[in-house]
């Protein structure tokens, strides 16, 4: 699969050296990136690297200082009102918290954007939504509020919510964050089955190293609002950068490394005294 | 001291009254632009392919409109008990209390029915405006919204706006009818003119124009309560605390906003 995309790269996402600005504070520094048709793609960086900001320029939430973004062939800064609603029927989000609507219920969730879109009957729409809740395995939950899931509950309810319309591409914020690992694992092969089942491309934000190895087809990696390097799960691994490498590692050794600064910064301490 | 140090408190005030005043004038201008904006939608939605829901209009009424009745009720009732006490009270030193139905049904109609209604519902859903878009907001709610194609302003402000414009006025219209009945049964209790006489007298004595006085002040109140709670709701920053203090604001402001026009109002109609 990644072959055969990667000798005939369609582009359905191109971003040409993207500024974005938070107030007066440069967030991503120049960015240029393609995502190709049918393939997963994971944004990782470290926090505060500039994913999330990138994630929500690509799904045109903001507005960039200076750069191109073409999405599904479209220079987004010139599209009218309209035509921006036309795309966005063919993008479809997962939050990072779910952004569920928190006064209907799980079934009437997904079908908004039916609802709001199409001109189907209820029935249809119901059945729609039935089947979206399925494939997350949330059937028979549509009539539950959102208050009553659990978080991973919610998380598969966004990603029901965000493909109920068949869109093109599928964003996803750090989809695996905070669940169990099986649930976890589970949402991944979701993902993978979008890919290839519904020929969706994806792409996917997450900070979870063995997650991104199983699902990306390339990878993206930030770091402070730059492009560390894109490419292959295989071509980072082999990677020589020592920069990358000590990432790579240091991704892996991040919660160890974190509690020990962490506990320093919280008693105060200088961060000379190493217990191991 | 220094004469920097003697020249900061004035320059920092200045600066400080400088950007209120600035925030001010921008929090006005969003809410106008707020009202402008729903009213494109209402008008030109369907073209957009947005056609604002007259289920999501309906179901604002229902929450603004249907569940404030009864305490509408109570105090519409209060304050007419209250005027016919007061206005035979202090008729009584003229020895005028049977023409008190004068007093009861202008102040009813004009003033304390419109006004009562407005506090009512900035304190009921103006403040619960607030709370929801605000809450939506930190809860990347109004983000999903313009993913999926959805106008927040068409999806969310629109019907509740709609809905205040057509619940506000219709609860004045109840309150008048409530508070001038319950009025007209002190009356009667206390000097014992008939209810049937006192209707008599106070149909003969209201116009057309004192009702629009009164249901024209409240299709105002409707609008800045809605605009108010809106733009409140829209610019909370900071979790749950943040949502907290703008429902706060919204309250505080609809109400003060509900006052200062009423007094205008009043002062440019009356003349
Ligand atoms: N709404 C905002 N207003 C101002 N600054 C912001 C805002 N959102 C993010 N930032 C800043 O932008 C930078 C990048 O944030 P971003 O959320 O993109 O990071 P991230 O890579 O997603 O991090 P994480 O892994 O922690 O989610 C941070 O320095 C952050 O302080
Ligand atoms: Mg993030």
């Amino acid at each position: 699969m990644t072959d055969s995309t990667a000798s005939t790269p369609h582009n359905v996402i191109e971003v040409r050296d993207l500024v974005t600005h938070y107030g007066d504070r440069m967030i991503l520094k120049g960015i240029s990136m393609d995502v190709h048709a049918d393939e997963v793609m994971v944004i990782m960086g470290g926090s505060g690297s500039g994913k999330s900001t990138l994630l929500r320029h690509l799904m045109a939430l903001e507005h960039h200082t200076s750069g191109t973004m073409r999405i599904l062939g479209e220079d987004i800064d010139k599209l009218s009102g309209v035509e921006l609603v036309e795309l966005r029927q063919k993008l479809g989000v997962a939050f990072q918290g779910g952004a569920l609507f928190s006064s209907m219920t799980v079934g009437e969730n997904v079908m908004l954007p039916l609802f709001e879109h199409t001109g189907l009957d209820r029935k249809t729409m119901e059945i729609m939504a039935r089947m979206k809740l399925e494939v997350v395995s949330l059937g028979g939950f549509e009539n539950l509020m959102p208050s009553e899931l659990s978080g991973g509950m919610i998380k598969r309810a966004a990603f029901a919510r965000a493909i109920v319309m068949d869109p093109k591409i599928l964003f996803c914020d750090e989809p695996s964050a905070g669940l169990d690992p099986v649930v976890a694992s589970a949402l991944d092969d979701l993902i993978l089955l979008l890919r290839d089942a519904l020929g969706m491309t994806v792409v996917v934000v997450t900070h979870e190293l063995e997650s991104a190895f199983k699902i990306a087809d390339r990878i993206t990696i930030l770091d402070r609002g730059e492009i560390l390097f894109i490419g292959t799960p295989d071509e980072l691994r082999a990677d020589p950068s020592q920069r990358i490498q000590n990432l790579l590692n240091r991704v892996a050794e991040d919660d160890t490394m974190d509690a020990d600064a962490y506990l320093n910064r919280l008693t105060g301490e200088q961060p000379a005294y190493r217990p191991l | 001291m220094t004469p920097t140090d003697a020249r900061n408190p004035i320059v920092v005030t200045t600066e400080k009254v400088g950007r209120a005043a600035v925030a001010g004038v921008e929090e006005i201008g969003l809410g106008a632009m707020m009202v402008v904006e729903s009213f494109y939608w209402l008008i030109f939605g369907r073209r957009e392919k947005q056609a604002v829901r007259l289920g999501a209009i309906a179901e604002q009424c229902m929450a603004i409109g249907i569940q404030a009745v009864p305490i509408i009720a109570l105090l519409a009732a209060t304050i007419g008990m209250m005027l016919a006490i007061q206005g035979i009270h202090t008729l009584r030193i003229f020895g005028a209390e049977s023409r008190v139905t004068v007093g009861i049904s202008f102040s009813v109609v004009r003033e304390f029915a419109p006004l009562i209604t407005g506090i009512v519902i900035a304190g009921r859903s103006g403040s619960a405006l607030a709370a929801r878009i605000g809450t939506m907001k930190i809860n990347q709610e109004v983000d999903a919204l313009y993913v999926m194609g959805i106008n927040p302003v068409r999806f969310l402000v629109v019907p509740a706006m709609v809905a205040m414009v057509i619940m506000v006025p219709a609860l004045t219209l109840f309150s008048d009818f409530v508070g001038l009945f319950f009025a007209g049964v002190y009356v009667n209790l206390d000097l014992g003119i008939s209810l049937a006489a006192y209707m008599d007298q106070t149909i003969e004595l209201l116009s057309v124009d004192d009702l629009m006085h009164g249901l024209g002040k409240s299709v105002i109140f409707s609008i800045l309560i809605a605009v108010i709670g809106v733009v409140n709701g829209a610019s909370v920053q900071g979790g749950a605390e943040g949502v907290g203090k703008a429902t706060t604001r919204a309250v505080v402001q609809s109400i003060s906003a509900i006052i200062v026009t009423d007094m205008l109002f009043a002062f440019v109609v009356t003349r």
